[in-house]
C-alpha cells in the first residue's frame, strides 16, 4: 500500500534499529518521551521496543486526548444529554470512557440516544436531518481535531442551524508539555515530538523547550520507520551536545503550520484561563473554549452544566502514569481491576492510551514467557 | 454423569446486556460461558465450537444455530438471506460436517416491503441451492414497526460428519501450522462502509459464500493432518485464534506479512485505527494442520475455486501460553487479543 509500505521496509527498519544501536552510549541510560498518544499506539502495535536497545527508555507522554480528560468532563456531557430530544455525538474513541454511572456506551445501552461520528461535521448533518432534536457535539482533541470542530461552528452558525452545540474538552499540547517539565520527578533527555498535531501548529511552538530546558525534539511521524528515524536524529543531536528542534515529518508537517487551520482556530475559539487535566491537575491557558460570538452553539451556555468534579480512585495511578513517572504495569491496579473489559481510568481505554496499549500488546508477551520459566 | 455433578457455577455478573455481549469477543464469551453453558448445558469448561456433535440411536450428526441480525439487509456482495444460509453451512463445514437440511425463523417487522423480504426469501434458495442444503422447516414473526430493522433471520442446521477428519482443540500441538483460506476483513469493512457514515469508496465486497467446498477439498487432501478449524466471523481471526489457544492451552505465534488481505481492507482500517484481525469474515476459514500435512493442504486449497489465496499464516508454539502473538519480519513483536466490545473506529 502507498505511503505506508515504505515505511515499513524490513530492509530499512533493521537498518535503522542497527544504526540506533551503534549510536547509543552503552555507558548512558536514555530517557525518551514520546508524547503523542499514537505514537505510544504504533510503537508497542509494531513491537518497536524489541528493536530498541535496552538502555534507551521510552516514556509515555500525556498526547492521548481521552485519557487527559477528567471524569467530571464525562459527567457533565452525559448529563447534558441526559435531557429529553438531545442526540450525544462523539468519537467513537469516546464510546468506551468510563464516567461515574458508566460509559457512553452503557448510557446508550440504557437508552440515550447516543451516535458515533466520524468527524464534527458528521455530527451537524445529525443536526440538519434531525431538526426536532437537539445534537450535541462532545469535541475532544487536542489542535488536531479542533480546526474541525471550528469549521463546523463556522457552517452552523452561517447556515443558521440552531439544534447544535459543541461540548468543547478541546486541548493544547505545549502547556501539557511545559507542566510535565515542570515536574520535579521527571529526568527526560529528549523528546519524540507529536506528528499530527504539528501539521497545524508547526514547529516553531516547540523551540521554547530548546531554549529554556535545553532538550532536543524531533517532530515524528507514525510508521516504524517514522519512529526509529526520530530516534536516530536525537540520539545525534545528544551525541552532538545540541538541542534544537528538527522534522522528521516533512511529508506532513509544514514548519509554520497550517494557516488557514489556525485561523479557524482563532476565530472560533479562545484559551480558557485554566483547565482540569487528569493527573496533571489544573494547567493554566491549556484549553479551548467557545468565544462568544458562537455562545449559541457552545453546549456549556446553552444548558445548565452540573460542573461535575471527580476525584478518581485512589488505588488508580493514571497521574503518574500519564506523566511517565510510572509504567503501565507499576500500577496497583494494571490487570487487575483495571482492564480493556472494565477500565477504571481512560488510559486502559484509548487505543492510544498507554495502559490499554501495554495491555494489549505487550505484558503477555513478558508475563508468559516468565510464567513459562517457572513451570518448565 | 448426573445432572447435579453437571451443573457448573454461574459467572456472568454483568449488571446489563451491552452491544458488547453480541460482539463476538471477551463479552460474548463471558455470557455464555457464565450464564448460558452452566445453566443450558451445564459443562462451560469444555471448549465450545461452532457446532455441537451429537449421537442419536448410533447416528452421527452436527447441530448448530445462528441468528442475523444486519444492517443494511443488502450490502455490496450479499444480503442477510445469503448470509443467513452461508453462516450455517460454514458453522457446520467448519465442525466437520456437510449441511443436509436447514430450519429458518423470520422475525419481521411490520411496513417491511414485500420487494425487499421476496428478495431474501430468493437470496436463501440460491444459496440453499448452491451450499446443497434444503431448507424443510420455518416460522415467522411479525414484530411492531421499527423494532427489528426490517428483519432477522435465524437458521438451524443438522449436518452429516464428512468422512476422514476429526476436529478437536485438544489434539492441537506444538509445530502445527494455521492456515488461513484468502484474505480477512472483506465483510467487516464492507458492511462499515455499505452503512453509509464514511465517504469511502471501494471495490469491497462482503466475502460471504459457502466454505464447504474448500472443506471436502482439504479433507481429500489432508483429513487425518487436520486438527482444528473455524471461521472467523464476529471477533475476526483475533478472537478465534485466542480461543483456541485458551482451550488447547498453548500459543499462536502468527507472521504478519503472510496474512492475505486486499489494500482496501488494509487502508481503511489504518485510517480508522482498527486491527484487520478484529475484523468479521463471512467466506473464510482457519484450519490446524500437522506440520507434515500443511504443504498438500494448502495445494488442495489453492487449486480449488475460490482458495487461490491460502496460504500459512502462523505456527503454534509453547508460549506465549494461551495467547496470539504477532511478529513482523522486521522482528517486532505484538500480542493480539480478542476483540473487546464492538470495534470502535480511532479518529483524534
Amino acid at each position: 500500500m502507498k505511503f505506508v509500505d515504505e515505511f515499513r521496509e524490513p530492509e530499512l527498519v533493521i537498518r535503522t534499529a542497527e544504526e540506533i544501536r551503534r549510536l547509543a552510549d552503552p555507558s548512558r541510560h536514555y530517557r525518551v518521551m514520546e508524547v503523542c498518544g499514537g505514537h505510544t499506539h504504533a510503537i508497542y502495535r509494531f513491537g518497536l521496543k524489541d528493536l530498541l536497545p535496552e538502555n534507551i527508555e521510552l516514556i509515555h507522554g500525556p498526547g492521548c486526548p481521552v485519557c487527559v480528560l477528567p471524569m467530571g468532563r464525562i459527567d457533565d456531557g452525559l448529563a447534558l444529554a441526559q435531557q429529553t430530544d438531545v442526540i450525544f455525538a462523539a468519537f467513537g474513541d469516546m464510546m468506551r470512557v468510563p464516567g461515574t454511572n458508566g460509559s457512553p456506551l452503557e448510557h446508550k445501552a440504557r437508552g440515550m440516544d447516543v451516535r458515533i461520528v466520524y468527524s464534527p461535521s458528521d455530527a451537524l448533518k445529525l443536526a440538519r436531518t434531525n431538526p426536532n432534536k437537539h445534537v450535541m457535539f462532545f469535541a475532544i482533541g487536542f489542535e488536531t481535531t479542533a480546526p474541525s470542530t471550528a469549521l463546523t461552528l463556522m457552517r452552523a452558525k452561517a447556515e443558521g442551524i440552531r439544534n447544535f452545540s459543541v461540548f468543547s474538552n478541546h486541548v493544547t499540547i505545549i502547556p501539557a508539555i511545559r507542566a510535565i517539565l515542570d515536574s520535579p520527578d521527571m529526568r527526560l533527555d529528549a523528546f519524540i515530538g507529536p506528528g499530527h498535531v504539528s501539521t497545524v501548529i508547526g514547529c516553531r511552538p516547540y523551540e521554547w523547550i530548546v531554549k529554556d530546558q535545553y532538550k532536543p525534539i524531533v517532530i515524528s511521524g507514525f510508521e516504524p520507520l517514522d519512529i526509529l528515524q526520530s530516534v536516530v536524529m536525537l540520539l545525534r543531536q545528544l551525541q552532538a551536545g545540541e538541542a534544537k528542534v528538527e522534522n522528521q515529518y516533512k511529508r506532513v508537517v509544514p514548519w509554520e503550520g497550517n494557516r488557514a487551520a489556525l485561523h479557524a482556530l482563532a476565530e472560533v475559539f479562545q484559551l480558557r484561563p485554566y483547565f482540569e487535566w487528569r493527573g496533571l491537575g489544573f494547567i493554566s491557558q491549556s484549553a479551548l473554549r467557545i468565544r462568544d460570538a458562537y455562545a449559541e452553539w457552545d453546549s456549556e451556555r446553552r444548558f445548565e452544566v452540573p460542573g461535575v468534579r471527580v476525584t478518581d480512585p485512589k488505588a488508580a495511578q493514571c497521574g503518574e502514569v500519564l506523566k511517565g513517572v510510572l509504567k503501565p504495569h507499576q500500577c496497583k491496579l494494571f490487570g487487575r481491576e483495571c482492564t480493556p473489559e472494565h477500565p477504571i481510568g481512560a488510559l486502559m481505554v484509548s487505543s492510544e492510551g498507554s495502559c490499554a496499549a501495554y495491555y494489549n500488546y505487550e505484558h503477555r508477551k513478558t508475563a508468559t514467557t516468565s510464567r513459562l520459566g517457572r513451570t518448565a | 454423569m448426573t445432572a447435579a455433578t453437571r451443573v457448573s457455577p454461574v459467572r456472568f455478573r454483568d449488571a446489563q446486556i451491552e452491544m458488547a455481549h453480541g460482539a463476538g469477543g471477551k463479552a460474548s464469551r463471558r455470557l455464555v460461558e457464565g450464564l448460558f453453558a452452566p445453566l443450558l448445558y451445564g459443562a462451560a469448561h469444555e471448549p465450545l465450537s461452532d457446532a455441537a456433535l451429537l449421537s442419536i440411536n448410533g447416528t452421527s450428526l452436527a447441530i448448530t444455530t445462528d441468528g442475523f441480525v444486519v444492517n443494511p439487509l443488502r450490502f455490496p456482495g450479499g444480503s442477510i438471506g445469503e448470509l443467513a444460509v452461508n453462516g450455517t453451512v460454514n458453522d457446520l463445514a467448519v465442525s466437520g460436517a456437510r449441511a443436509q437440511a436447514m430450519a429458518v425463523t423470520y422475525v419481521l417487522e411490520a411496513g417491511l416491503s414485500m420487494e425487499v423480504l421476496h428478495a431474501e426469501v430468493l437470496a436463501m434458495a440460491h444459496a440453499a441451492q448452491r451450499a446443497g442444503v434444503r431448507i424443510v422447516s420455518g416460522d415467522t414473526k411479525v414484530v411492531e414497526h421499527g423494532k427489528a430493522d426490517g428483519m432477522y433471520i435465524t437458521t438451524t442446521g443438522i449436518g452429516s460428519l464428512i468422512r476422514g477428519v476429526n476436529i478437536n482443540s485438544n489434539s492441537v500441538r506444538p509445530g502445527d501450522k494455521v492456515l488461513l483460506s484468502g484474505p480477512i476483513g472483506d465483510h467487516g469493512i464492507t458492511i462499515l462502509l455499505a452503512r453509509g457514515d464514511l465517504d469511502f469508496k471501494t471495490e469491497l465486497r462482503s466475502d460471504t459464500r459457502s466454505v464447504l467446498p474448500l472443506v471436502e477439498a482439504l479433507v481429500a487432501a489432508a483429513g487425518p493432518g487436520i486438527r482444528w478449524m473455524r471461521d472467523p466471523t464476529r471477533g475476526g481471526v483475533a478472537t478465534s485464534l485466542n480461543e483456541l489457544a485458551r482451550d488447547c492451552r498453548l500459543g499462536v505465534v502468527l507472521d504478519e506479512d503472510q496474512i492475505p488481505m486486499h489494500d482496501a481492507v488494509r487502508g481503511a482500517c489504518e485510517l480508522l485505527g482498527l486491527d484487520p484481525l478484529h475484523i468479521a469474515n463471512e467466506g473464510q476459514f482457519l484450519v490446524v494442520v500437522a506440520p507434515e500435512y500443511s504443504d498438500a493442504a494448502i495445494n488442495a486449497l489453492n487449486l480449488s475455486a475460490g482458495g487461490e489465496n491460502a496460504c500459512a499464516i502462523g505456527t503454534i508454539c509453547m508460549e506465549p501460553l494461551g495467547s496470539v502473538l504477532v511478529t513482523t519480519s522486521y522482528g517486532g513483536r505484538r500480542i493480539v487479543d480478542m476483540l473487546v466490545g464492538d470495534p470502535l473506529p480511532r479518529i483524534c
